[in-house]
């Protein structure tokens, strides 16, 4: 066994609350797949035979995938606010080799071996997956014209080849300016630093660095805490760690678990063990030793073109929704039509050919299907107009409606000659017949998790709304009396374009 | 052992199916045998017995040769002989001895020490004597060939390889060699199916000449078509597999020492299955990641002996002992080759090639050679004063690698490209140079350039000499570099600049190839001298040396 994969399904979906307060993440459907089904065929398709699958366990009692891989689904405690780097502390007694860790959200058609040679080939500490960021081609719907802020950037530092990871900082952590090292600019006096970035939170990592994690409890997240940490440790040997220890006397043994990820390192890489002898050494500019010596090394690949998403907020999840039936179609599962064949459609031809309809589905006469997907057991009857929607499991269109790039969710229900643009519309909503909207949300919220959503929400789904419309907030508190954590509330917010 | 020679000598058995060859196969096929024949460590008849017409000629020709050799080493025989009471009269040096042809004392050994001497310079007697024993040697053994060729070609219109002949004998061009026909690689394809191997794809159009060479890309590894966690092969030959696809493990040493950790891995790892014998499984098991290794970079001859070597340590266990034993026993072997055949040769190399410097030297190395590295560091630490003059070449610049080592001991170093050679060979008074492989016609197989630095030190008569430990001898013969040889990634050859890389689109001209030669053939007269860790020979003793290890083993 060269490999284990963890797939990480635990995540809530923070930022994309509008989706994932009535469908947990991993199962969003996204090309009538469950989102964890992308990440899983990935490893599947590459030859993978057994994965393990850490989520909650809501999750595990919906998820129900047909793979022919052994899935080994590891539940962690609802309660806990666990990060990634905390689940995988918690399964590493089933970790017995190098570890590959995925993220649920990830849809990619890169070639997953390229990210494994890298690793491989360099006796890697770690190497990650990147991709230049895209600009979303299609407009998020209830959203108007006006983008998010930018999320805060990476700046992702690499050497002349592009594939040594050198030096990462998040915009949160940095003040005014970007500081370096000074060893790491003794040994790499050319860097480039990127920013642009997208990370497909995909890990190759050594056995080693799972045990150290498992030891030390004072990394909780994966991304944010580990990886930092280990393109930090590149350039620091571990001699000068221990004098370092020796000034901190006072929590030495706090220290030492902390600092030295060298001690649970083994000797076993072969570029160590015939340095003398190779005429290689990585880099032709100086005249140091081959990889400097250094015994943590971090590679990322940086993939040039093909997709990679990662499905974190509403705007790529749509993103995602419109790429995909060209993927699946092509890579993922070319034996399995766009159409599935127990869906009956009356019209063929007008169905779009880069459009998926799921099983048991009713499309009526003179209607028209075009770079959408529908989910399955869904109703839309005649002369129905669907443009760039996505439309989920058991929806019901009426005659004569005219959807443009809405999302549906699950159950919804949409009456007679609605017409609909850009509109997001929530679980089962039921929508009046001939309701005309542009640019809406309409949704019902059930809060679960905390008072922490509720105060961050607000501003969030206002901030859908272009400046200058009209907009009527209509909250109904139904019940906020089961306790602190729990708080359920109708919420119905509608916007009219002036 | 002889059998073998003649085998790689006179080899070539006719193509298989003779019309499926290209006629261009064919001819070189022939340059190859002739060119083997021609070569061989003196006069090597060709095993095949030629067709019915030109038999006599050919014997004929065969005759007047081993006439001639006979005379010769009579005449040597003679030469040694008369030395030794020549030189214990010390009465009258001067005089002229008497007799119709005066042998002059100083012209007395052979054209074959010949060479060697003038490099030697202040070689000692024993060593000269060392010298003259290894040619007899060799010579009498190249008599004993005779003899059994003799047989044979004696017997008149014997048919073109008879069925009678034992497999055995009939060595097969190696399919590495064979790339562009057609038959040969669906042979190969069949065998990596079977063996569970993907066939790695050959990349982009080659020079015509070397179009039966394997050509890969390292942007397309093997891997792109496996599964990823490596199933069907241990994952530390994945590993290795894609270090040298990747050129990050380099250098002939580097890349058997490699091999041999990770097999010794690899029979860690292993387990016998229930019903099968561990000598018979193991062999099995490796055979696949051999051929994967072998797509992965065509194995070196250091790789290829150290394979034989093992292979023939697995089927020599017994099978009484326990599995445990058994592992126990091979990890032990492998340690001790490694130890003895790498490590200590290299020390005894070193040791050796540092009687060869002297105080004030200027010693010309070219390229990248861990044993030269190593040579040149000890003698400096054991007080040598000398300075080094790096010669590199492109696309690899392993030079620089060379450079880093020596400046790092604080040797005084010089920096040139191979383009400036004929510059700074005026002021050399040494070339030391490593080796991939020593063939058994004492051609030195080397990093291309090899035989370019050696010719133009002939022509500036500065001694050349080699270093190449033994376990790197190869009973092959090649007399030049189209045979076989290897085509690296000709991707490497496209320097990016700040213009852009013109030869980017190279692919797409039809007009144009890339060739990226990896390896070149030195003829022996062009070198002086071999440092092995048996001592110091000239390169026409390869064959005594592998005599003698057949006879050992």
């Amino acid at each position: 066994m060269e490999f284990q994969a963890v797939v990480m399904a635990a995540g809530g979906g923070s930022r994309m609350m509008d989706l994932t307060s009535s469908i947990p993440k991993p199962l969003l459907p996204v090309g009538n797949k469950p989102l964890i089904w992308y990440p899983l065929n990935l490893l599947e398709r590459i030859g993978f035979e057994e994965v393990i699958v850490v989520t909650t366990k809501e999750v595990q009692k919906l998820l129900n995938l047909d793979t022919k891989m052994k899935l080994d689904i590891v539940c962690i405690p609802d309660d806990a606010d666990m990060g990634t780097a905390d689940s995988l502390r918690h399964i590493h007694q089933k970790i017995k080799t190098d570890v590959l860790v995925l993220s649920c959200d990830l849809i990619t058609d890169v070639a997953l071996h390229e990210v494994v040679d890298l690793f491989r080939a360099h006796d890697a500490t770690l190497s990650i997956l990147m991709k230049k960021a895209q600009e979303p081609t299609e407009m998020v719907p209830g959203q108007k014209g006006k983008k998010k802020p930018v999320e805060q950037r990476d700046f992702i530092g690499v050497d002349d080849t592009g594939k040594r990871l050198l030096f990462m900082a998040n915009e949160a952590d940095l003040d005014e300016e970007l500081v370096i090292k000074r060893s790491l600019l003794q040994k790499h006096p050319r860097m480039h630093i990127r920013t642009g970035l997208v990370d497909a939170h995909l890990y190759c990592l050594k056995k080693y660095v799972v045990d150290f994690l498992a030891e030390n409890r004072s990394l909780t997240s994966i991304r944010s805490e580990l990886i930092p940490y280990l393109v930090r440790k590149q350039f620091s040997s571990p001699t000068s760690l221990r004098q370092g220890q020796d000034n901190k006397e006072q929590d030495q043994k706090k220290d030492q678990k902390s600092l030295d990820i060298y001690s649970y390192m083994k000797g076993d890489s072969l570029l160590e063990f015939a340095p003398d002898k190779s005429c290689w050494n990585g880099h032709s500019i100086d005249l140091n030793e081959a990889l400097h010596g250094g015994k943590v090394r971090c590679y990322v690949h940086i993939m040039k073109e093909g997709l990679c998403y990662r499905v974190n907020t509403l705007g790529l999840y749509i993103e995602a929704n419109r790429q995909v039936p060209k993927l699946l179609s092509t890579l993922l599962c070319p034996e399995e039509p766009l159409v599935h064949v127990s869906a009956q459609v009356m019209d063929r031809g007008l169905v779009g050919s880069d459009s998926i309809i799921g099983s048991s589905t009713q499309v009526g006469e003179k209607t028209s299907i075009k770079h959408s997907i529908i989910g399955s057991t869904c109703t839309i009857k005649d002369r129905v107009k669907i443009t760039n929607c996505i439309i989920m499991n058991s929806v019901t269109i009426e005659e004569g409606s005219s959807l443009q790039s809405c999302l549906v969710c699950h159950n919804a229900v949409i009456e007679k000659g609605a017409d609909l643009r850009d509109c997001l519309i929530g679980s089962s909503q039921r929508l009046e017949p001939k309701c005309k909207q542009g640019a809406v949300f309409i949704m019902r919220f059930e809060l679960m998790k905390g008072t922490g959503y509720f105060l961050n929400f607000l501003p969030y789904s206002l901030s859908f709304f272009p400046p200058g419309c009209s907009s009527k907030l209509m909250g109904r508190f139904c019940s906020r009396n089961m306790g602190p954590c729990h708080i359920r509330m109708d919420f119905f917010v509608q916007a009219t374009s002036s | 052992m002889t059998l073998s020679l003649q085998d790689v000598g006179g080899a070539v058995p006719p193509p298989a199916g003779g019309g499926a060859v290209g006629g261009r196969a064919r001819r070189r096929l022939q340059r190859w045998r002739s060119g083997g024949g021609r070569s061989g460590a003196g006069p090597l008849p060709s095993r095949e017995p030629p067709a019915d017409g030109q038999t006599q000629e050919l014997s004929k020709e065969e005759k007047l040769q081993l006439r001639k050799d006979k005379k010769q080493q009579k005449k040597k025989r003679r030469d040694e002989k008369g030395q030794p009471p020549e030189s214990s009269i010390p009465g009258h040096p001067q005089a002229p001895p008497p007799g119709a042809v005066p042998p002059v004392p100083a012209a007395v050994p052979s054209e074959g020490l010949a060479g060697s001497e003038k490099p030697a310079g202040g070689k000692s007697k024993a060593e000269l004597r060392a010298e003259r024993r290894a040619k007899q040697e060799a010579d009498r053994a190249l008599k004993q060939t005779k003899k059994v060729e003799s047989t044979p070609a004696a017997a008149p219109a014997k048919p073109r390889l008879p069925p009678s002949e034992p497999q055995s004998m009939v060595k097969r061009v190696p399919e590495h060699v064979q790339v562009d026909d057609p038959a040969a690689q669906r042979r190969l394809a069949k065998k990596l199916e079977r063996q569970q191997v993907p066939l790695r794809p050959d990349y982009g159009a080659k020079v015509n000449l070397f179009s039966h060479l394997h050509q890969y890309s390292r942007k397309v590894p093997l891997t792109q078509q496996m599964t990823s966690p490596a199933t069907a092969i241990h994952p530390a030959v994945v590993r290795l597999g894609l270090q040298y696809s990747q050129g990050l493990l380099n250098g002939s040493n580097a890349r058997c020492l490699a091999l041999l950790q990770v097999f010794r891995q690899v029979i860690r790892d292993y387990s016998t299955p229930p019903n099968e014998e561990l000598s018979r499984d193991l062999v099995a098991r490796l055979k696949p990641y051999i051929s994967f290794l072998n797509q992965c970079r065509p194995l070196s001859a250091s790789m290829g002996n150290a394979i034989k070597y093992l292979k023939k340590e697995i089927s020599g266990l017994s099978s009484s002992l326990r599995e445990e034993e058994a592992k126990g026993k091979l990890q032990g072997s492998i340690d001790g080759y490694v130890r003895e055949k790498i490590q200590l040769a290299a020390e005894a190399i070193s040791k050796y090639a540092f009687e060869k410097i002297s105080d004030g030297d200027v010693i010309l190395v070219y390229g990248c050679s861990s044993l030269v590295n190593r040579t040149l560091c000890d003698a400096h630490d054991n007080g040598r004063a000398f300075r080094v003059i790096v010669v590199d070449s492109r696309p690899r610049l392993e030079g620089r690698d060379t450079l880093r080592r020596l400046v790092r001991e604080g040797i005084r170093c010089t920096y040139v490209m191979i383009t400036a050679i004929s510059y700074v060979l005026p002021e050399v008074s040494k070339v030391l140079l490593g080796a991939h492989a020593l063939l058994a016609n004492g051609s030195v197989m080397s990093r291309v350039g090899t035989s370019q630095i050696a010719l133009v030190s002939k022509a500036y008569n500065v001694p050349v000499l080699v270093c190449c430990e033994t376990y790197k001898f190869c009973e092959r013969v090649q007399t030049d570099s189209f045979v076989s040889n290897e085509l690296d990634d000709p991707d490497d050859l496209i320097v990016p600049g700040k213009g852009g890389a013109q030869l980017r689109g190279w692919k797409e001209n039809s007009s144009l190839r890339l060739l990226n030669l990896v390896y070149d053939v030195t003829p022996p007269e062009l070198v002086d001298l071999v440092i092995t860790d048996l001592g110091m020979i000239p390169c026409t003793s390869v064959p005594v040396v592998l005599r003698v290890k057949n006879v050992e083993q």
